[in-house]
């Protein structure tokens, strides 16, 4: 056999590889969405989004949960976007490219890696037990915001960094201090790619349940949070504790309750791909 | 309402003579001396080329004088570079000051993703003027000036992206005019241009150097005997000859700088 016809057979060989590789995931995934939706779709209603957790399966709704889930997000969003983009524009912009911030930027990236529940344990220890937040909304949305602050971080710098170098040169050029260079160039020019990463990172977080169960969250919650300083639930612990109940009522709560979460994630990934490509688009 | 009702002081000696000097002047990036002992009087109100093969340190030396060296990694400079007199890396100076009177225009149009209006309004932003009236004013005045007014005036609110290379760069001159500078620096500011846009720049620095003193970094021999007064030819970090444009095109001192301009160059 020549080289040639080698190569080609190579290439289809990797072909198909490839293909058969693609496929096996979306089948899965399709089974898997295909199975949730008949056991789920037809639970879903209007009674079960806004009817509070009972002990009677076609009683309990996902309302205290949902809202739980709502709150955290709302919350881990306003205290790590604040935290992490200043944190990015720091390293980007002003630090010295010396040994400490490389040392800084190479545990950033390791902490995106660290298991969520150490995470948990952490902010067992300080925001529940040593600043006294109680296993409350503020506690969870604080760990969760530690959680996805490295996520944050690496993200906004890249989009910073992908901002041309010719703008930091004319803004300078024109005399613009580095903060103006900051806040009226490089934000705007980079604020898609931020949106994006922001996205992405919370909703990762909507569907964290190991940090929330160790600081505390319960299974069960009487009623929706009203404060930071409450009691909550979040969906993914909700689903996991329908599922572990033994009446088959609780299963269908709970394939409902993962369609609801799947629609927020899918809903989430969404808005952060329309950012991304209009961003984009700007850019060029 | 007048820039001076509004808190800022119009340096009345623009139009004095701005002139700049440079005394023994080496730079190096970390252990690489890529200026080599330079001393050099620029003179106000006209226009020098620099001329010399890539890499001999046109683009180092230029941005002394803005101090856009400043942010390149490793950068580190010996010796004394003057604006009217004044060592303009000394602790005291307020870069931001410096650049707005000595303003830079770049080798590749770099208009911000911004509007039209934005762009050349930017420069005045930064110094904390947002009046509508006198932001307007300016920026029609700025774009008159690079004959660029009548061929935007109607999308003043499009994106300066959509413009077309040779608009782009007369609109980032325009953007650098709006802040009043005194002196100019242009790196290679048409060797990304059509000949057309490339003639209707060099016929701009022709007129703009009756107010300004201009620096031009050019590859094009004939664009520097066209448009400068005098010319710099650098080599290998050194500048080798400094002299009235038509002299060192004529009648050049050097043997380095005849076998350059005549493209004999090894
Ligand atoms: N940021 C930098 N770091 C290290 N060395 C640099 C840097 N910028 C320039 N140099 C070096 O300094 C020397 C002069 O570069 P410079 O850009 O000033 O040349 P130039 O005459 O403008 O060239 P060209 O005509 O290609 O634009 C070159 O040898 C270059 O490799
Ligand atoms: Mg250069």
């Amino acid at each position: 056999m020549n080289n040639i016809r080698k190569n080609r057979l190579k290439d289809q060989i990797f072909r198909g590889w490839g293909i058969a590789c693609t496929l096996l995931g979306l089948v899965l995934l399709a089974i898997f969405i295909g199975s949730i939706l008949i056991d789920g779709l037809q639970r879903i209603d209007w009674d079960f989004i806004t009817s509070l957790p009972s002990r009677n399966a076609e009683n309990a709704g996902i309302y205290t949960a949902l809202m739980g889930s709502i709150w955290i997000l709302v919350l881990t969003t306003i205290i790590s976007l604040p935290l992490g983009i200043a944190a990015a524009i720091y390293l980007e912009e002003y630090s010295k490219k010396n040994r400490f911030s490389s040392i800084l930027e190479v545990n950033i990236s390791n902490l995106a890696g660290v298991p969520s529940i150490i995470y948990g344990l952490l902010g067992l220890e300080i925001f529940v037990r040593i600043l006294e937040m109680g296993a409350s909304v503020l506690a969870g949305s604080f760990t969760l915001a530690l959680l996805i602050l490295p996520i944050v971080i690496v993200s906004t710098r890249e989009s910073i960094k992908a901002v041309p170098k010719s703008i930091r040169d004319a803004s300078y050029a024109l005399g613009a201090s580095k903060w103006q260079t900051v806040s009226m160039q490089l934000l705007p020019a980079s604020f898609g790619g931020i949106l994006t990463g922001v996205i992405l990172a919370l909703s990762r977080a909507v569907g964290e349940t190991a940090p929330l169960i160790v600081i505390g969250a319960l299974a069960y919650v009487p009623f929706a949070p009203s404060s930071p300083m409450d009691e909550f639930t979040v969906m993914p612990i909700q689903i996991f504790n329908w599922i572990s109940r033994p009446q088959a009522g609780f299963e269908v709560n709970a394939a409902a309750a993962i369609i609801m979460l799947l629609l927020i994630t899918f809903i989430m990934n969404g808005i952060a791909v329309y950012f991304r490509n209009k961003w984009q688009k700007k850019l060029k | 309402m007048s820039k001076k009702e509004k808190g800022i002081v119009i340096d009345k000696s623009i139009k004095r003579k701005h002139k700049l000097e440079t005394k023994g002047v080496k730079v190096f990036y970390d252990d690489f001396m890529a200026i080599k002992g330079i001393d050099m009087t620029i003179k106000a109100n006209k226009v020098t080329a620099f001329i010399g093969p890539s890499g001999c340190g046109k683009s180092t030396f230029l941005r002394l004088f803005n101090r856009m060296n400043d942010y390149v990694d490793g950068f580190r400079l010996e010796g004394e570079v003057r604006i009217d007199g004044e060592n303009i890396y000394k602790k005291k100076i307020n870069v931001e000051q410096l650049r707005k009177q000595v303003g830079m225009v770049f080798q590749k149009p770099n208009p911000f993703p911004k509007s039209i209006f934005e762009n050349v309004a930017y420069g005045l932003r930064i110094q904390g003027i947002n009046d509508k009236r006198y932001l307007s004013e300016k920026v029609e005045d700025s774009l008159k000036q690079v004959a660029l007014w009548d061929e935007v005036k109607d999308d003043l609110n499009k994106s300066a992206i959509a413009l077309s290379g040779g608009q782009q760069q007369r609109l980032c001159i325009a953007r650098t005019l709006a802040v009043e500078p005194s002196i100019i620096l242009m790196d290679e500011p048409t060797s990304a241009l059509d000949p057309l846009s490339t003639a209707k720049i060099e016929e701009l620095i022709y007129e703009l150097k009756e107010k300004y003193s201009i620096v031009i970094v050019t590859h094009n021999m004939q664009q520097a005997g066209r448009i400068s007064d005098y010319t710099a030819f650098f080599y290998l970090g050194e500048l080798i000859e400094y002299d009235r444009t038509k002299k060192l095109f004529t009648n050049p001192e050097k043997q380095q700088t005849e076998n350059y301009i005549t493209g004999r160059f090894g």
